[in-house]
């Protein structure tokens, strides 16, 4: 596979379940060493298009490759790691176990198991309870060996899909540290995620699904800076009014003591507070509007 | 992946199974209790010389001693193979549907190993507990029964054999629902077709003793399309001492409504149209299970 193709790509992925459409005609590209995230609301689609990705669901309509290779082929698998949203490992089994299981199902050298485990263990901060039955492991604890599971044998694509669920505010700290981690071995990683606070400090590019298909890609920073500015000074004449309403988009809106500019950019902040002071008005505050993933949605779906 | 490949994850599979078996004392249970009605039964085999005769004798003759324990080892039989049946049912109905519904499949199911070797794996596993399930049980009982009265059935191993390929249909057919249905539908269904099946033969042995050619055919029928209650016939007619051949065929055709009496062994081709029908049970099970979405 050459270095400059992508890691996953799919074409008009179309996925059916009776009279449920759960994928749409969905087109996704991911370059290799990319944290790529998979955002959107519950029922977007995302964990189906990961299970198409996997071979764990056949697409009804449409193709790609994974790795270079179609979907579900035992190679392609061999070299990916897998968190899925909804699971739990068989609670009969220490949690070293379960990284033995999944060693030797993974293919994996057994002389590299020992130490492939140990890294995973120490990666998930599970070595001190290595030796215990999973059924005895907090839900955190579960989500951490999950995440170790996925993380076995160093594999070049890691897909975790909601891996934040069960993680209270410190482990959701620590993974977004394991993310980074993977993304500086050169590991591609696919996230799914309901969360726009999830995505937004790991990932580099984010896709917006809704209802199975593709509402918007690239960095999150671009797909939701078109929020505009909320601005609030005094002393304004006039013509400094008709020139801050003039920077938008849409009309000037009030808002108590706050000016609202729709579609005014971060990099208009400067030359509108100097005009404001030069007008001879005073400025208390400058906001950069993001709006929230549901208000993206919500023009992404009336922009199509 | 090759068929080395493939044949390693079925054993890791299979081992996985037999472990999980283990460590949630499973096996321990089934032995454990097993080993207890075997116990109780020779306790009940043992009190037999101590009857008294039909005609005022202190003590049975040993001819009619043997010929009740006979009887009473068929009866035991029967329910070693009715536990043997509902434990298949209720190990196999679990194994893929369970997983599948608590999440515990989809990482597994990740991995590069083909689901054939998945399936496969797990019936391997659970066909090893109920041949040696029913080989030690039946062997058990066979010896607490020789201890206690002297008598032993004239073809212990077949009779064995039978119990086990018994259990060995049961167990493909609960799998075969597994990778399609809930656990306890699948557990449902395969116990409900297991009785229809032994009353299908207990209504078609009806039929023959009383020349009703259509009601007799039922019991064919049921015989050829779940062939459990025939493999049961087959251990009767193992366990049946020659005297109690030779009455049942002196009684004429009515003995045939006698649940527990057999006139002849399953005939060779029926031993192997039930091998088929497990070979073919476990085909369906592998089809359904690689076409199934998750």
């Amino acid at each position: 596979m050459a270095a400059d193709s992508p890691v996953l790509e799919t074409r008009a992925l179309v996925k059916r379940y009776g009279r449920t459409t759960a994928l749409d005609g969905l087109d996704l590209r991911v370059d290799r060493g990319e944290v790529f995230a998979l955002l959107g609301a519950n029922g977007a689609g995302k964990t189906t298009a990961v299970k198409v990705l996997l071979g764990l669901t056949r697409p009804t309509s449409g193709n790609g490759e994974l790795l270079g290779l179609p979907f579900g082929d035992p190679e392609a698998r061999r070299r990916v790691g897998y968190l899925p949203e909804l699971f739990r490992y068989q609670g009969w089994l220490t949690g070293g176990e379960v990284l033995r299981l999944h060693a030797e199902l993974a293919g994996l050298a057994p002389q590299r198991w020992a130490d492939e485990i140990d890294t995973v263990l120490a990666t998930a901060d599970l070595r001190a309870r290595a030796d215990d039955r999973v059924s005895t492991y907090s839900k955190g604890m579960q989500q951490r060996l999950g995440l170790a599971v996925a993380m076995l044998g160093r594999p070049e694509v890691v897909v975790l899909d909601e891996p934040s669920t069960a993680l209270d505010p410190l482990g959701r700290h620590e993974l977004r540290g394991t993310i980074r981690g993977l993304r500086e071995l050169g590991t591609t990683v696919i996230l799914n995620s309901h969360q726009l606070t999830e995505v937004e400090q790991v990932c580099d590019r984010v896709a917006i699904i809704h209802l199975g298909r593709l509402l918007a890609v690239g960095p999150l920073t671009e797909l939701l800076s078109a929020g505009g500015i909320r601005l609030r000074a005094s002393g304004l004449g006039p013509d400094a009014e008709a020139e801050l309403a003039g920077a938008g988009d849409g009309e000037l809106e009030r808002d108590g003591p706050w000016f609202v500019i729709p579609g005014a950019t971060e990099e208009q902040i400067p030359g509108l507070v100097e005009m404001i002071v030069r007008s001879g008005g005073r400025v208390y505050g400058v906001e950069l509007m993001h709006p929230t993933l549901e208000e993206r949605f919500q023009q992404l779906l009336e922009s199509a | 992946m090759g068929k080395a490949g493939a044949m390693a994850c079925l054993w890791t599979i299979a081992r996985l199974t037999l472990r999980e078996g283990m460590r949630r004392r499973l096996l321990l249970a089934l032995g454990g209790l097993s080993l207890v009605g075997v116990l109780f039964t020779a306790w009940g085999y043992a009190e037999l010389p101590n009857l008294p005769g039909a005609r005022g004798e202190t003590r049975l003759a040993t001819d009619q001693m043997r010929l009740i324990a006979s009887q009473l080892l068929i009866l035991v039989m029967f329910m070693f193979s009715f536990v043997l049946a509902l434990a298949a049912v209720f190990a196999a109905a679990p194994s893929v549907a369970g997983e599948l519904e608590s999440g515990e499949m989809l990482a597994v199911l990740a991995r590069p190993i083909p689901r054939l070797s998945i399936l496969l794996g797990k019936w391997l596993a659970l066909a090893i507990v109920v041949v040696v399930y029913a080989v030690a049980a039946t062997a058990l009982e066979f010896g607490a029964a020789l201890l206690t009265t002297g008598y032993h059935p004239p073809h212990p191993i077949e009779a064995s054999l039978y119990v086990a390929g018994e259990g060995l249909v049961t167990l493909a057919l609960a799998m075969a629902l597994s990778t399609r249905v809930p656990p306890v539908t699948a557990g449902i269904v395969a116990m409900l077709l297991f009785g229809i099946a032994w009353v299908g033969g207990v209504v078609g042995g009806i039929g023959s003793a009383f020349s009703d050619p259509l009601v007799g055919q039922l019991g064919t029928v049921t015989r050829i399309l779940l062939p459990t209650d025939g493999l049961w016939r087959g251990a009767i007619f193992s366990l049946e001492p020659a005297q109690m051949v030779l009455a049942g065929a002196a009684a004429g055709p009515q003995i045939a409504a006698f649940p527990f009496y057999a006139s002849a062994p399953p005939p060779f081709v029926y031993v192997a149209w039930s091998v088929i029908w497990v070979v073919g049970m476990l085909a369906i099970a592998v089809v359904s299970f690689e076409r199934r979405d998750l």
